[in-house]
């Protein structure tokens, strides 16, 4: 099994351990002694560096919230100079102000070396053309796959997002091997690419898919697989990590967390319990070596399953399972969680419907109404009206048992749902219009 | 007599039920200078079928296939029958006699006659039932 740095990656257990509690010990002392903000936090907490003593008692430290970001607005969380500074990357905030985040130098290569590991453990190497058609600039993904994939010594291609013509010429000329971008736009590839009489799986060299920066689902790998003629792998990672950071290895089974960088905590998400490792709850994400700006029992809003099980490909550092749906993602129907992404999960398991959605809430009087959008597939489409009555009530029978909530479906017209070249929202929420 | 020669390929397009959706396809049709010759629509809760028999079915597919709408091909018979009084009754008794099961139909009245377009479940078999009934079909070339 290749790997890019097989001391780190296949080391044991325990070592790992004694490891992450030398680092968090080290960071807590250092935010404790340098840092305002970590400072007052771990006051309130009533907790001193002192109280530390082994990993388990990270849980004795204060989380911290995305709005703890957006309340220190630009910079004010950060723990390096401006000279020791080398990159701002900026999050459009999809709720509220925008968030800033900072990387020293050691940031950056912390940043790189994460990706190139889990690059190099899904296959890539010396010799791939590396598409990446994450969004340059202030987006964490475009630069973060970019310099990920030079250091492995593969090439790349950055395409960036949007031209989807044009990217899908560049993929067959310049023979691209592996694209990275949102599934969405990978669906959306596709299309165009066979309105172009392009066949992604017979006219190009693409093999692999690195996708991620929202959530999707097995049974979408599935299909993407198979039409696309690709292997795909998760990637995993927001920008307080650092940007996109782990990806899954060859046994698509979730992504390996580089535990000398991160230490992942699940908790019951209403209780603030701690799970044992295969329950599912709260990420709380710890960064325990970044500089310009440390993470502490970071409240990422994932939901997910650690999985500490050993992993086929020799790596020793523990997996998350795939996300399966952000705490803000979650709506509340008539009272029952919804995650949009059990509804891709359920109608990807519907061969009659095509690849896209659209979920729109409303309110009619007192009552949550959930309207689901679904293009109907080619191959499913029949000129009898009673044909498609029956396929919209399969759509609406299977989603009210998945979700346990009545839900409408409207078929629509092939190609009449919003395309995405970045993240995708799929959800439209009236109820707070 | 070859049953294949009475099969019309009908297009049949899925559409949403919203305002302009039929204009779209019919600019479609003439931006391509395509002849529509029977047309209906069969609407449900929120979306539709248009049916069509065109003079040119493949340039059509592929038209509306390239605008990205879901078409199909549907195979169809038409039924000549007089155009007066009873003219209906008379097809509709003999299609009932030869146990013929209709999805669905609709008709025209055009220059020479009044026609009744069929789809059924087992076409073949339908052609060969109305003919030995005594009742006449439209040929597909009809249509071209």
């Amino acid at each position: 099994m290749v790997m890019w740095d097989q001391q780190i990656e296949t080391m044991p257990r325990d070592d790992i351990r004694k490891l992450q509690y030398r680092l968090l010990k080290t960071l807590v002392y250092k935010l404790y002694s340098f840092s305002p903000f970590y400072h007052e936090r771990m006051k309130q907490a009533k907790v001193h560096p002192d109280d530390i003593n082994s990993l388990a008692d990270v849980k004795k430290l204060p989380f911290m919230y995305k709005a703890d970001l957006r309340d220190n607005y630009p910079d004010r969380l950060f723990t390096a100079s401006r000279e020791e500074l080398v990159r701002y990357h900026v999050s459009s905030g999809t709720t509220g102000k925008p968030t800033v985040v900072g990387y020293t130098r050691y940031d950056l290569d912390n940043w790189t070396n994460s990706l190139a590991r889990g690059l190099v453990s899904c296959g890539l190497g010396r010799g791939d053309v590396i598409q990446v058609s994450y969004g340059y600039g202030l987006f964490t993904g475009g630069l973060g796959l970019h310099y990920g994939a030079e250091r492995i010594g593969a090439t790349v291609l950055p395409t960036s997002v949007g031209n989807t013509e044009r990217q899908i010429e560049l993929m067959q000329d310049l023979h691209a091997t592996a694209i990275c971008c949102t599934p969405s736009y990978l669906l959306h590839m596709g299309e165009v690419a066979e309105k172009m009489g392009v066949i992604i799986k017979k006219d190009t060299d693409l093999t692999t898919g690195i996708l991620g920066a929202e959530p999707w689902t097995d049974v979408m790998r599935s299909r993407i697989q198979e039409w696309l003629g690709i292997r795909a792998y998760d990637i995993y990672g927001t920008s307080e990590l650092s940007g996109p950071m782990f990806v899954e290895c060859t046994e698509q089974k979730g992504f390996h967390v580089w535990s000398d960088l991160t230490l992942v905590e699940v908790l019951d998400k209403d209780t603030g319990e701690t799970l044992a490792p295969g329950e599912r709850g709260e990420l709380v994400i710890t960064m325990l070596q970044k500089e310009a700006l440390p993470m502490i029992r970071f409240r990422i809003g994932d939901i997910s399953v650690l999985d500490e099980e050993p992993c086929p490909c020799g790596r020793t550092h523990p997996r998350i399972r795939r996300i399966q749906g952000r705490v803000d993602d979650m709506l509340i129907i008539r009272g029952i969680n919804v995650f949009p992404s059990q509804v891709e999960h359920t109608l990807m398991s519907i061969p009659e419907v095509g690849q896209h959605f659209q979920i729109v809430v409303d309110r009619r009087g007192a009552l949550d109404d959930m309207l689901v959008r679904v293009e109907i597939s080619k191959d499913a489409f029949s000129d009898k009206i009673n044909d498609l009555m029956q396929i919209r009530s399969k759509v609406e029978h299977k989603l009210r048992n998945a979700l346990n909530v009545g839900v409408t479906v409207e078929l629509v017209e092939p190609g009449s749902l919003p395309r995405f070249e970045g993240k995708s929202k799929k959800v439209i929420d009236r109820r707070n219009l | 007599m070859d049953v294949k020669n009475y099969i019309i390929r009908q297009i049949s397009v899925f559409s949403e039920n919203k305002p302009g959706r039929l204009a779209s396809i019919a600019k479609a049709f003439q931006e391509e200078k395509i002849n529509i010759l029977a047309f209906s629509i069969a609407e449900a809760d929120g979306f539709g079928v248009v049916r069509a028999l065109v003079n040119q079915p493949d340039k059509a597919f592929k038209k509306l296939t390239s605008l990205g709408y879901n078409v199909a091909f549907t195979d169809v018979i038409a039924v000549k029958m007089k155009d007066e009084p009873g003219g209906l009754f008379e097809i509709a008794e003999l299609l009932g006699e030869a146990g013929i099961n209709m999805e669905y139909a609709y008709a025209y009245s055009g220059k020479e006659a009044a026609v009744l377009i069929i789809r059924v479940d087992h076409v073949d078999e339908a052609v060969s039932r109305i003919l030995t009934k005594g009742g006449t079909l439209l040929e597909a070339k009809v249509f071209s």
